[in-house]
């Protein structure tokens, strides 16, 4: 395949699967009747409409990119983490554990802190599915998915015990939720009257910083050589285990990160619903993104958009906000199916051939009385058969067929 | 409360709630056995607890309201096996990666599940559901017959399922047909064994088991459906047919262990122990982590190309 062919292919293959997922999340919102186009335009255009909107694509993108930034670094490096969600919630009982303890710390020395915490929160909680991995098999998509479930009762137990604000104790609200952040924990807000908060730099200084290490250090290339090929990666002296733990101890920490600033940056406290699917929306980002920096910042504006968009249509065209994670399935599922047209070099081979015949031009018809307009001899029946058939019912018939005259020359011949 | 009645509680309760593992497990030990990892089971469940919990919900004080709950089990199967379908289409056809296809899969049932429950349903709604029937003469054994006998009619099916599968996987034609594509899909080929199509037929019993064992929980256990209800069980499956090493009858003490487990966590908030409620929901989670750290210290004899995709034009 030449050069431009296999570029309309790649655009074929992403427009077939974007038309897969969008078909397939078209199938739910017909079974809620709801109008397909109208719900898909308000998901899609309704949150870029104001500032708000905007800015709170940018609020709901900042968790992701973190997120799906550290699950790239897994991924490359050979190890499905699933388990973002439970590692954000650890990062965030850290952070804010943190921040509340370290109330009289000045500014500049209490959010690095705080985000640090959550970087280690985080970070634990991802080790222990790599270190199970790297040391016993276990299989880490069901750790880090039994480790989102323990996570969760976890901080619900804390919430609503030990780090519960000893206010809502005496008013007897009960809200599960931690005390006010300090002042001097809080991540500043860019502009006045929305959410955007400076979370923002902290993202994007970290998808450098996921760059350079991944494409410009040895550690990084081992991590990728651990997980692009193992065995041969163990031969050329890589201690693979050792770079499976590395690899999610920074997954979780990217998690807890995320987990420490959407915390400081928006909520200024730890209450219940924080991660809000998050850690599996990042799974998709890091897929769509391409599991490279410079491909999930702009995933995760587009995949904040979506949530931000499904939020929307729960008001504007009565689709619940659920819908979200139909398309993100959806999607996960027409990424995986494209990547096995893009890479597999038979399967392009084989379009391309099929490409190759089908604007072939096709043969002009025949005219009419030629030798080709004629029906195929083949075709027919067995002159043999025919021949021998007539002969026994009509032997006069037989003058007249020349099918079957020439059945019986054929006859003839094969004695 | 004597120690006699606490643990002939825990076994009474932990018998109905072995069975939607089991049934889901059942069928995924069919698909890894055809080499699929399909964690997508969760998201299938979810959705079979759905639409089976339509028909109770919709024909209740109709001339139909009878056979409810039939209907919706059979929707459930029937929804069930379109998604072992369609993940066989992105799985087997498509050759992508399990792991990360599965959790699309599980992500994709979850949500339509979710969406679909709001827009139809609302709130959370009970439903008479299935109700227990004792098995006539044998429900009266002093203790065994409340532990075994007295339950709903899907109890006694699951059970009854395990020697079925069991027979399907080791003696007939087409189990071994499932095991060797699992193990030595080449091989199988080679012999004239149509592989995907073995895995798409796999998936699909796959995937109406765990239609049915979605509908188990929605229709038998808790008789209503939230967003929640399947809670990882789809999961603690997959960990199952670890557990069990790949054989039905394995799987089946997995899914008790769990279940017991379970109820013994249900029984000690009912006896009031001081014990965080939050810690008690933990211990299923936990023991599935320490139970997979174990097993894989053990010989291995599961399918060896559980998976990796097949593609017969590839060279070797």
């Amino acid at each position: 395949m030449n050069r431009t062919g296999k570029l309309a292919y790649n655009a074929a293959v992403v427009i077939a699967a974007a038309a897969a997922a969008m078909g397939i999340g078209a199938i739910v919102l017909a079974a809620v009747g709801a109008d397909i186009f109208k719900a898909y335009a308000v998901i899609l255009t309704e949150p870029l409409k104001d500032m708000i909107g905007l800015t709170e694509i940018v609020v709901r993108a900042v968790p992701l990119s973190l997120i799906a930034m550290g699950i790239a670094i897994a991924f490359r490096s050979g190890i499905l983490n699933i388990g973002a969600e439970g590692q954000m919630l650890m990062g965030i009982l850290a952070s804010s554990a943190t921040a509340i303890a370290c109330a009289s710390l000045p500014k500049p020395v209490l959010i690095p802190l705080a985000i640090l915490a959550g970087a280690a929160g985080g970070a634990a909680w991802g080790g222990i599915a790599g270190a199970l991995k790297a040391r016993l098999g276990v299989n880490e998509i069901l750790s880090t998915v039994m480790l989102n479930y323990i996570a969760a009762q976890f901080y619900t137990f804390l919430l609503r015990g030990p780090l519960m604000d000893p206010e809502e104790l005496l008013t007897g609200s009960g809200t599960p939720q931690t005390v006010r952040m300090p002042r001097s924990a809080w991540l500043d807000r860019l502009l006045p009257g929305t959410r955007l908060h400076s979370g923002v730099f902290i993202a994007l200084g970290l998808a450098v910083v996921v760059f350079l290490l991944l494409w410009r250090t040895s550690t990084g290339f081992r991590m990728r050589a651990a997980g692009a090929e193992a065995k041969a990666a163990r031969y050329a002296g890589v201690k693979v285990q050792r770079y499976l733990v590395l690899a999610m101890l920074l997954s979780g920490a990217f998690a807890g990160m995320a987990g420490a600033v959407e915390i400081l940056g928006v909520h200024r406290r730890a209450i219940e619903g924080v991660s809000g699917g998050y850690g599996f929306t990042g799974i998709v980002v890091a897929l769509f993104g391409g599991l490279h920096p410079a491909g999930i910042i702009p995933a995760s504006l587009f995949f904040g958009l979506l949530l931000l968009g499904a939020d929307m249509t729960q008001r504007l065209a009565d689709v619940p906000a659920n819908m979200v994670l139909v398309l993100q399935g959806a999607i996960i599922l027409a990424i995986v199916s494209a990547r096995q047209f893009m890479s597999n070099p038979y399967v392009q081979d084989k379009v391309a051939r099929a490409c190759a015949k089908m604007f072939r031009r096709p043969p002009p018809p025949a005219p009419p009385g030629s030798i080709e307009a004629c029906p195929d001899p083949s075709d027919s029946v067995d002159p043999c058969l025919v021949g021998e058939d007539s002969a026994v019912g009509d032997s006069s018939a037989v003058g007249d067929n020349p099918a079957a005259g020439e059945g019986s020359v054929k006859k003839r011949g094969t004695r | 409360m004597n120690a006699g009645s606490f643990v002939l509680n825990i076994l009474i309760l932990g018998v109905p709630f072995s069975v939607a593992l089991l049934l889901a497990a059942l069928g995924e030990t069919i698909n890894q056995r055809a080499g699929i990892f399909n964690l997508g089971c969760e998201g299938i469940m979810a959705m079979g607890a759905f639409v089976a919990f339509l028909p109770p919900f919709f024909l209740a004080g109709t001339p139909l309201a009878g056979s409810a709950n039939l209907i919706g089990l059979a929707l459930a199967i029937g929804v069930g096996a379109l998604l072992g379908v369609l993940f066989a289409l992105v799985v087997v056809t498509f050759r992508a990666p399990q792991g990360i296809a599965g959790i699309g899969l599980q992500m994709l049932g979850w949500g339509a599940a979710g969406t679909l429950f709001r827009h139809y349903v609302g709130g959370v709604t009970g439903v008479p559901g299935i109700q227990p029937v004792p098995v006539p003469g044998l429900s009266r054994i002093p203790i065994l017959g409340k532990v075994l006998f007295n339950h709903n009619p899907l109890v006694y099916i699951a059970f009854l399922l395990v020697p079925v599968f069991w027979y399907l996987l080791f003696k007939t034609p087409w189990g071994l047909k499932v095991r060797a594509v699992g193990t030595y899909p080449r091989a199988a080929d080679s012999l004239g064994i149509r592989v995907s199509r073995v895995r798409y037929q796999a998936l699909a019993l796959g995937g109406a088991m765990a239609g049915l064992a979605g509908a188990y929980l929605s229709l038998a256990q808790a008789k209503m459906f939230a967003d929640d209800l399947i809670a990882g069980r789809g999961f603690i499956a997959v960990a199952l047919v670890y557990f069990g090493r790949w054989n039905p009858v394995g799987v089946m003490g997995g899914a008790l262990l769990f279940s017991l487990a379970q109820a013994l966590q249900l029984s000690i908030q009912v006896a009031g122990i001081n014990f965080p409620y939050e810690f008690a929901v933990m211990l299923p989670y936990v023991l599935v982590i320490v139970v997979l750290a174990l097993v894989r210290k053990a010989k291995m004899v599961g399918p060896t190309e559980l998976g990796k995709p097949f593609d017969r034009e590839q060279r070797i």
